[in-house]
C-alpha cells in the first residue's frame, strides 16, 4: 500500500487539485494576471518606461497626457507613466519587506510561544494583545514617529504593526499540530526540541500562514503608500505611488493627472491580490468550500 | 454578568498600562537624547547635564515611566511645542471633529450595507448578487486617500456641487458648543447654517465610509447566507409563515449579531483610519492633528493623542464585546 501511495500521479496530488480547483474560477486568472504583471513591470521598467522617472523637463511641467506624455507630467515635468511603472518597485519593496517582516516577526513569536507554553507563551501573548490595543495606522505612525520619517522606517512600522495576526495564526496552528501522532512518534524516536519544532511542527503550519500573506499583501501596499502619501514615508522624488499621490494632491483641480493615475496603479495591484487571496480563504474553508 | 464586565475592566487597565508603556518608549527612549537635540551640538557637557536633570532624563527609565504615567493620568502631557497650549487640550479640541466624520461614515456604511447584503442574500448568484460582490470587492480594494480625491476632483472640482475642503465657508461659522459643526450648526436653528455643514460633511463621511459599507455588506450576506440554511428557519418555512416574519424575526435577528461587532470594531478602527480622509479634506481633526505634530517633533501633542486613541479604540472595543454577550444569549449563559 505505502508503494502505491508514493506512486500515486502528480494530478491526484492536494496541491494540483488546489490549483485545479482555483485557476477555474474566473476571478482568480483576472487576479494571477494582474499580480504577474505587476511583478513584470517591477524588472521590466527601465524597458518600457518611456523617459527617467526623476528627468525634470520644466517646459512640459503640468502638460495634461497626451502622446509624448501618456499619463500627463507633473509640477517638475517628469513623466508620470514612468513615475507609475517604476513605482511598481516600491510597492514590490513594500509587499516583500513589511509583509515579510511580519510573517518573520510574527511566525517566529507564534511558533515558540506555541510550542513552548507556559509562562513565554502567556508572556508573547499578552504582548500580541497590546499591539492588538492599537488601532493599525495609528501604531504605524506612532512608530514613524520614534524612528523618523523615511520609506525604510514605514516598512518596519508596517510589519510591525501586522505583526499579531501571524503570530496568533501561527500559535493557532502550531497548537492543533503538536498533539499530532507524527509528532509524539518523532518525539518517542528521540527528536529533541529544536528538530521537533523546525522539522516537523514548522512545515505543516505554513500553509494558512502563506494565505494569510497573500491577504495582507493589497493592505500592506495601500498602508505604505498612505503613509507615504501623509509624508511619513518615502520621501521625494522617489518614484512612489503613495508621494506622488501627496504630489498630485496639491494640484488636482488644475492637473488631476498627478494623483490620478498612480491611484489607479494601487486600486489595480490590491484588486489583483484580493482576488487570490479571497479564492485562498474560500479554499482553505471547507464550509465555504463549493 | 457583572463579574464578566469587572473582569474585563481588569483585564482592561492592564492593556492600558501596556498601551502607555509601548508609547511612552516609543516616544520616549527611542527618538534619542532630547537634550542634545534641543541644545544642539555645541552645547557644553555642564549644560547638557543641567538640562538631563531639569527634564528627569537622567533618571532610570522606569522613574521616567512612572513620572509620565501619574502626569498622564491628570491629563497633563506637557505643553504643545507649536502652539504652546496645554498638549491634552490640543487632542480634545481636536477629537469632535474626527468623532463627527467617523458617526457619519458609519451610519452610511450601516444604513445601506445592512440593506444591501440583506437582499444580496436572498437571492444567491444573482445578478444583483453578483453586482454587491463585485461592489464590495471593488470597495475593500480601494485606496480612500484616492478615491476622496478623485470624488473631490469630480463633485468640488468639475460639477462645483460640493465644497472642496473645511467645515464650513469662512463667512459662517456656528459658536462651538460640541466642536462638532453639525450639531452646533444644529444648536443655531440656521437652516443655511446647517446645510452648509451636511454639504461639507458629506464628501469626507462618504469616502470614509468605503471600506466599512464594502465590509459590513460582505459580513451581512454571508451571516444571512448561513443563517437561512438552519433547521429552524426551515420550520418557521414549514410552519407557514410569512416571509417577512421569516426574514425579519428568524433570520436577521440571528444574522446580525456578527454585524452588530464589526460595525462596532470598525468604529474603534474609523478613529485613526479618519487621518488620511482629514488630510484629504482638509479638516482640523485628531488623525491630521497627529500627523502634524510627528512631521513637526511635537512630541507631548504625539503622546497625548496616541495614548487619548488607544484608550479610546479599547473602550469601544470592550462594549462591542459586552453588547455581544448582551445581544445573544447563548453567549450570556456560556
Amino acid at each position: 500500500m505505502s508503494a502505491s501511495v508514493a506512486r500515486r500521479p502528480i494530478t491526484e496530488s492536494p496541491a494540483w487539485e488546489a490549483w485545479n480547483t482555483l485557476t477555474r474560477r474566473g476571478t482568480v486568472r483576472v487576479g494571477a494576471f494582474l499580480v504577474l504583471l505587476f511583478i513584470a513591470l517591477t524588472v521590466l521598467a527601465p524597458l518600457v518606461s518611456p523617459y527617467d522617472p526623476t528627468d525634470q523637463d520644466l517646459s512640459s511641467a503640468l502638460s495634461p497626457p497626451s502622446f509624448d506624455h501618456l499619463f500627463g507630467a507633473d509640477q517638475y515635468g517628469r513623466d508620470v507613466f514612468s513615475r507609475v511603472l517604476f513605482g511598481t518597485r516600491d510597492a514590490l519593496l513594500a509587499i516583500v519587506v513589511a509583509d515579510g517582516l511580519a510573517l518573520g516577526l510574527g511566525g517566529v513569536m507564534g511558533l515558540v510561544a506555541g510550542f513552548v507554553g507556559g509562562a513565554i507563551d502567556a508572556a508573547i501573548m499578552r504582548f500580541v494583545d497590546i499591539l492588538l490595543a492599537f488601532p493599525y495606522l495609528l501604531l504605524a505612525l506612532i512608530i514613524v514617529a520614534a524612528l523618523g520619517p523615511s520609506l525604510t522606517n514605514a516598512l518596519i512600522a508596517i510589519g510591525i504593526v501586522y505583526t499579531p495576526q501571524y503570530a496568533r495564526m501561527m500559535r493557532g496552528q502550531v497548537l492543533a499540530v503538536r498533539s499530532a501522532d507524527y509528532v509524539r512518534a518523532a518525539r518517542a524516536l528521540g527528536s529533541g526540541r529544536t528538530r521537533l519544532m523546525l522539522r516537523h511542527v514548522l512545515p505543516n503550519c505554513f500553509t494558512p500562514v502563506l494565505v494569510l500573506a497573500t491577504l495582507q499583501a493589497g493592505s500592506v501596499v495601500v498602508e505604505t503608500a498612505g503613509l507615504a502619501f501623509l509624508g511619513l514615508g518615502a520621501q521625494p522624488p522617489a518614484a512612489d505611488w503613495g508621494a506622488m499621490l501627496a504630489d498630485g494632491h496639491d494640484y488636482f483641480l488644475s492637473a488631476w493627472w498627478i494623483a490620478t493615475f498612480p491611484g489607479l496603479a494601487i486600486f489595480v495591484v490590491v484588486l489583483g491580490f484580493n482576488l487570490i487571496g479571497d479564492a485562498l480563504r474560500d479554499y482553505a474553508d471547507p464550509r465555504r468550500r463549493q | 454578568m457583572i463579574g464578566t464586565i469587572a473582569g474585563r475592566l481588569g483585564q482592561l487597565l492592564l492593556v492600558i498600562v501596556g498601551v502607555s508603556i509601548i508609547v511612552f518608549l516609543l516616544m520616549h527612549v527611542l527618538p534619542g537624547d532630547v537634550a542634545q537635540m534641543l541644545l544642539g551640538d555645541h552645547a557644553t557637557p555642564q549644560s547638557l547635564a543641567r538640562l538631563r536633570a531639569q527634564l528627569g532624563i537622567d533618571r532610570p527609565v522606569w522613574v521616567q515611566y512612572a513620572r509620565f504615567a501619574a502626569q498622564a493620568l491628570h491629563g497633563d502631557f506637557g505643553i504643545s511645542l507649536q502652539t504652546n497650549h496645554p498638549a491634552f487640550d490640543d487632542v480634545l479640541i481636536a477629537f469632535p471633529v474626527t468623532l463627527q466624520l467617523t458617526l457619519a461614515s458609519l451610519s452610511i456604511a450601516t444604513l445601506i450595507g445592512v440593506p444591501l447584503g440583506v437582499i444580496a442574500a436572498l437571492r444567491p448568484n444573482s445578478w444583483l448578487d453578483n453586482t454587491v460582490l463585485t461592489g464590495s470587492l471593488l470597495g475593500v480594494s480601494m485606496p480612500i486617500f484616492w478615491l476622496g480625491l478623485m470624488l473631490l476632483l469630480l463633485f468640488g472640482g468639475i460639477l462645483g456641487w460640493l465644497p472642496i475642503g473645511g467645515q464650513m465657508p469662512p463667512e459662517l461659522s456656528p459658536p462651538r458648543i460640541t466642536g462638532m459643526s453639525v450639531l452646533d450648526a444644529l444648536f443655531t436653528g440656521q437652516p443655511d447654517m446647517i446645510f452648509e455643514a451636511i454639504r461639507h460633511l458629506l464628501l469626507p463621511a462618504c469616502t470614509l465610509a468605503t471600506v466599512p459599507l464594502a465590509l459590513i455588506t460582505r459580513i451581512t450576506r454571508s451571516e444571512m447566507l448561513a443563517v437561512l440554511t438552519q433547521d429552524h428557519v426551515r420550520t418557521a418555512w414549514a410552519k407557514g409563515l410569512p416571509a417577512r416574519r421569516v426574514i425579519r424575526r428568524h433570520v436577521l435577528r440571528n444574522a446580525l449579531i456578527p454585524v452588530v461587532t464589526v460595525i462596532g470594531l470598525q468604529l474603534g478602527l474609523l478613529l485613526s483610519g479618519a487621518v488620511l480622509t482629514e488630510t484629504i479634506f482638509s479638516l482640523p481633526g485628531l488623525g491630521r492633528l497627529m500627523v502634524d505634530s510627528i512631521l513637526s517633533r511635537d512630541y507631548p501633542v504625539v503622546q497625548a493623542g496616541a495614548l487619548f486613541i488607544a484608550v479610546v479604540f479599547v473602550l469601544v472595543n470592550l462594549v462591542v464585546d459586552l453588547s455581544y454577550s448582551f445581544l445573544d444569549p447563548r453567549i450570556r449563559r456560556a
